[in-house]
């Protein structure tokens, strides 16, 4: 490993090609089903993606409308002609000897997109363009034979390519986070990524800082999930570090990630670089769309992250509460909606922090999707706790109840008096507590220590008054008697 | 009286099975090479059904044939070729469908150049056809089975593919109407691709009578073909209009005497029935056949990177690694010409020669569409040969693949610019070998030409 201060001397310089399925129900050239995820091989097929003689491309429109709606996830212009090339190699995962993609007049042209890092900057990497394409299949290897699973041949992608803006680990983790973001929630894919939904190719060379030009890249190819953009980034930037220091020359490449190893491996050399011959398909006329039909096929459009941090700004949240809030959009949309109809921030704050606070894997999101954690309910419980009426904890416990799909016709308060979790906040019930706290002789050192001047002292005295009381009372209140009587 | 006509007579006299027993027969019996595969069972169960009433339409128990890339039931589908020797399509082409459902019976599959590659059948794995007048010399091509069953009376009209004059041609050497649509008149789904962007399906008939008929059950709108068009193909009984240009570049040097005085004549005859008739230019000519032979063997060399003997069709080398499948398989699947032909395309579409070749013969070709879209401003149709001379020897042309290409002069700008053009017998030369003409319509002018056509031939048929 390079030392950290060799490393500082070096700057890291990436761009990214990002493969996204598109939800669609059929293929993006046949009418066989799209959802291949624990299908049988080959049962997803039908004979164009067979490849078989005389089959023709037949374009499904709803690729076409995801992509465009894609675009304007990415803040592009949409292209009103787009058309359809041939990328031509053979390999078994390909049936017809080339994969049909747009290499001349891609669908989706220049855009921006702002990747928010851990510590509240923003990383913006523009986009250079974003075309539509199909997979290709899958291949299984074994001993002494492979075996051709085409079930996601022939399925819709589009690759978004973004500028080589992105010099840290940490923001190429960031970008492809946010482009998953903006994806799912312009509901373009299902962005499962464990079925290979969202796949990332990262394009990494290293430079001395200052230095004008860039150095030799490498491609890793594949990757699928956040984490591992940022380690094979990582790791790519001092493997590449280590050459260069050692006076030797990266190779441009293309390598794989080892997830077990976490490491980079060599796969492929420019010099056995194809030439692909790509040719504009003649099979496929040109797609053609007005201004009225991009703006028609984008209408409806979602709000999407960026919209949402920058409404949320006012709320000044730790931008982790931010990230993971965002991760989902459901979750989004509700506290947005509360923000603006809760108009004190303090009441939303709270919620976020709820949302925040607990485990992706305790939230059900279908709760929430369908309403039973209505904006009125969060309202209602934050603005208890803000009234006192329900202690944080308390609150927290209320809210964790509100996903219980048998109280949903109950509202938080409801919630929280058959949990037996309302404080009291009723200055002579609270009273007579404390007195009687205070006349208890167990109570005599802490009553002494404060009038020393040791305020902590009086903690014992408010646990002692919520114990009594079985966490009912208001522990504030509490306090406030305490003091008026010593 | 259409030959269609006359078989739904004799249809009705006797039985669709009688007629169509009787094609089969005639096919057996042909010494011409013409039939690759009979689809006897299915044909005549068909013709039962036929005649059992399950089965009827315009051409209910009229039998046909189809060249050897149309994808259909009953046979294998080969397009002669080695690679697809066993090759059952489980589908059947969209214009056989259509014909099907007009009551049309499939006989079986006639010979061609393999993938269509060829302008003699002489590049066929099943052997040469011979020409159906004078068997000493070849069929033309690439539907050359289509032309010869047709000239030789096995069937009343035949299913052929024209990519750059694979019909036109071999019906200007073998005597018949050959209709070449315009480009997306017709669908081109489950026929064995050649070359996308100038591949057409059309027919070989015995009149043009037989020719209309067949391609207006052919043409029109497919879902499963994205470039055809909307169906526009009505017939005519007279063209629109009467003007004529003779193309000037077509009745040069190198078409022989013999060709060029049978146009005149059609020329004079032409005339005779109130046409006018100019001599045009078309300079874009001269480059037809450089751009064809960059854009065609591009579109080839793609269209036949499927046939990798992973998934169907001959496979070879199984035992060895993955680059043997690929290399044994296609060696023997392939005959030279589509091997030349995947190379030239390989070679013009290779990084660093895409623009230089390809994008610049795109140019070209829009050049060329430009002048003929000129011409159709002042002509109704344009006419000149179809080839340079009548049917010639077997062998003769098959060491020099330029000489052969070559052949193509005629018939290729029609292709590049997606015109409609017919190939209608006008004559022959002194030993008796047919020679036709080409009438060249405007785009979506298809009834026109036939209607034109249709002139010429009650001329000659008397």
């Amino acid at each position: 490993m390079a030392s950290r201060e060799i490393l500082d001397t070096y700057e890291m310089t990436i761009g990214i090609e990002c493969h996204v399925q598109l939800a669609t129900k059929t293929k993006l050239f046949s009418r066989a089903d799209n959802d291949a995820r624990d299908a049988e091989p080959n049962s997803k097929v039908v004979p164009i993606d067979y490849g078989l003689p005389g089959m023709l491309p037949v374009l499904n429109w709803e690729a076409v409308r995801l992509a465009v709606r894609a675009g304007k996830a990415l803040g592009s212009d949409i292209a009103l002609r787009s058309h359809f090339d041939r990328k031509h190699y053979f390999y078994p995962d390909l049936p017809k000897g080339y994969q049909t993609t747009q290499m001349y007049e891609p669908i989706i042209g220049a855009g921006l997109v702002e990747a928010p890092l851990e510590d509240g900057a923003t990383v913006d990497v523009r986009i250079h363009h974003a075309h539509m394409e199909e997979d290709a299949g899958k291949l299984s290897h074994f001993d002494s034979y492979s075996l051709v699973d085409l079930n996601r041949a022939g399925t819709p992608l589009i690759e978004i390519v973004s500028e080589p803006d992105i010099h840290s680990a940490a923001g190429a983790r960031a970008y492809a986070t946010e482009l998953y973001r903006r994806m799912t929630y312009a509901g373009v894919t299902h962005g499962d990524l464990y079925h290979g939904n969202m796949r990332f190719d990262v394009n990494i060379s290293v430079a001395k800082k200052g230095a004008t030009e860039l150095g030799t890249r490498a491609e890793i190819k594949n990757l699928n999930s956040f984490r591992s953009v940022e380690r094979a980034a990582e790791y790519e930037f001092n493997r590449q570090v280590e050459l260069l220091e050692k006076g030797e020359t990266v190779v441009q490449e293309t390598r794989g990630w080892n997830d077990d190893k976490q490491i980079t491996t060599s796969q492929r050399s420019k010099e056995d670089a194809q030439d692909y011959r790509y040719m504009p398909d003649p099979d496929i006329p040109p797609i053609m769309l007005t201004p009225e039909e991009v703006s028609e096929i984008q209408a409806d459009f979602p709000k999407l992250p960026n919209e949402y941090r920058e409404s949320w700004r006012e709320l000044t949240l730790d931008s982790s509460v931010v990230n993971t809030i965002l991760d989902n959009q459901s979750v989004a949309h509700v506290l947005d909606e509360l923000m603006q109809q809760a108009g004190d921030n303090e009441t939303t704050r709270r919620a976020f922090n709820w949302f925040a606070s607990v485990q992706a894997d305790d939230i059900d999101i279908v709760a929430v999707q369908s309403g039973i954690v209505s904006v009125e309910r969060l309202a209602q419980l934050s603005q208890m706790v803000g009234e006192g009426k329900l202690s944080s904890t308390g609150g927290k416990e209320v809210f964790l109840a509100l996903f219980d799909d048998t109280q949903k016709d109950m509202s938080p308060a409801e919630i929280a008096e058959k949990k037996n979790l309302l404080q009291v906040s009723d200055e002579g019930a609270i009273a007579a507590v404390v007195d009687e706290v205070l006349a208890d002789p167990a109570s005599a050192k802490a009553i002494a220590d404060i009038k020393a001047g040791n305020d902590k002292a009086i903690g014992y005295l408010v646990g002692q008054i919520m114990k009594k009381s079985a966490g009912k009372a208001n522990p504030a209140m509490a306090q406030k008697l305490i003091r008026e009587r010593l | 009286m259409s030959t269609i006509t006359k078989l739904l007579m004799e249809i009705e006299a006797t039985s669709a099975e009688a007629v169509v027993r009787d094609a089969i027969e005639k096919a057996k019996a042909d010494t011409h090479n013409t039939t690759i595969n009979l689809a006897q069972a299915r044909a005549l169960e068909r013709a039962r059904q036929v005649d059992a009433g399950e089965v009827a339409g315009k051409l209910a128990g009229v039998p046909f044939m189809a060249k050897d890339n149309f994808l259909s039931y009953g046979t294998s589908t080969t397009a002669a070729s080695k690679f697809l020797e066993t090759f059952d399509a489980p589908l059947q082409a969209t214009a056989i469908e259509k014909l099907e459902a007009e009551g049309a019976i499939c006989i079986g599959k006639v010979n061609l150049d393999a993938f269509a590659h060829g302008g003699s059948t002489e590049n066929s794995a099943y052997g040469v056809t011979k020409n159906a007048v004078d068997a000493t010399r070849v069929a033309g091509g690439s539907s050359g089975g289509s032309a010869v069953a047709v000239a030789r009376g096995i069937v009343p009209f035949a299913l052929g593919t024209d990519t750059g004059g694979s019909i036109r041609q071999p019906a200007s050497f073998n005597g018949v109407v050959g209709m070449k649509p315009t480009y997306g008149m017709v669908s081109r789904y489950g026929v064995v691709a050649m070359a996308s962007g100038t591949d057409t399906v059309g027919v070989l008939a015995s009149t043009i009578e037989d020719a209309e008929l067949v391609m207006g059950i052919l043409a029109g709108k497919d879902v499963h073909d994205m470039t055809t068009l909307p169906d526009y193909f009505a017939p005519v009984d007279t063209p629109k209009g009467k003007k004529l240009g003779l193309i000037k570049e077509f009745m040069a040097d190198g078409v022989s005497k013999e060709v060029k005085s049978c146009i005149r004549a059609a020329v004079q005859s032409y005339e005779a029935k109130g046409y006018e008739v100019e001599e045009v230019s078309i300079p874009m000519l001269k480059y037809a056949l450089a751009i064809y032979y960059i854009v065609v063997p591009a579109e080839i060399s793609s269209n036949l990177a499927r046939y990798d003997g992973v998934r169907y069709g001959a496979q070879r080398g199984a035992d060895g690694a993955l680059s043997d499948v690929y290399e044994l398989s296609r060696q023997a699947g392939f005959m030279a010409e589509n091997k030349r032909r995947i190379i030239i395309g390989s070679y013009v579409l290779s990084s660093g020669f895409f623009d230089a070749y390809y994008q610049k013969a795109q140019k070209a070709r829009t050049l060329l569409i430009r002048e003929f879209n000129q011409l159709f401003e002042t002509y109704d149709a344009l006419i000149g040969p179809v080839a340079p001379s009548p049917a010639f020897k077997i062998g003769d042309n098959t060491s020099d693949p330029l000489k052969m290409y070559l052949e193509d002069v005629m018939t290729v700008p029609a292709s590049l610019a997606g015109l409609p053009a017919v190939s209608v017998p006008i004559g022959s030369d002194k030993d008796g070998l047919p020679v036709g003409l080409q009438i060249i319509g405007a785009r979506q002018g298809d009834a026109d030409i036939l209607a034109i056509a249709s002139d010429m031939e009650i001329d000659i048929n008397g």
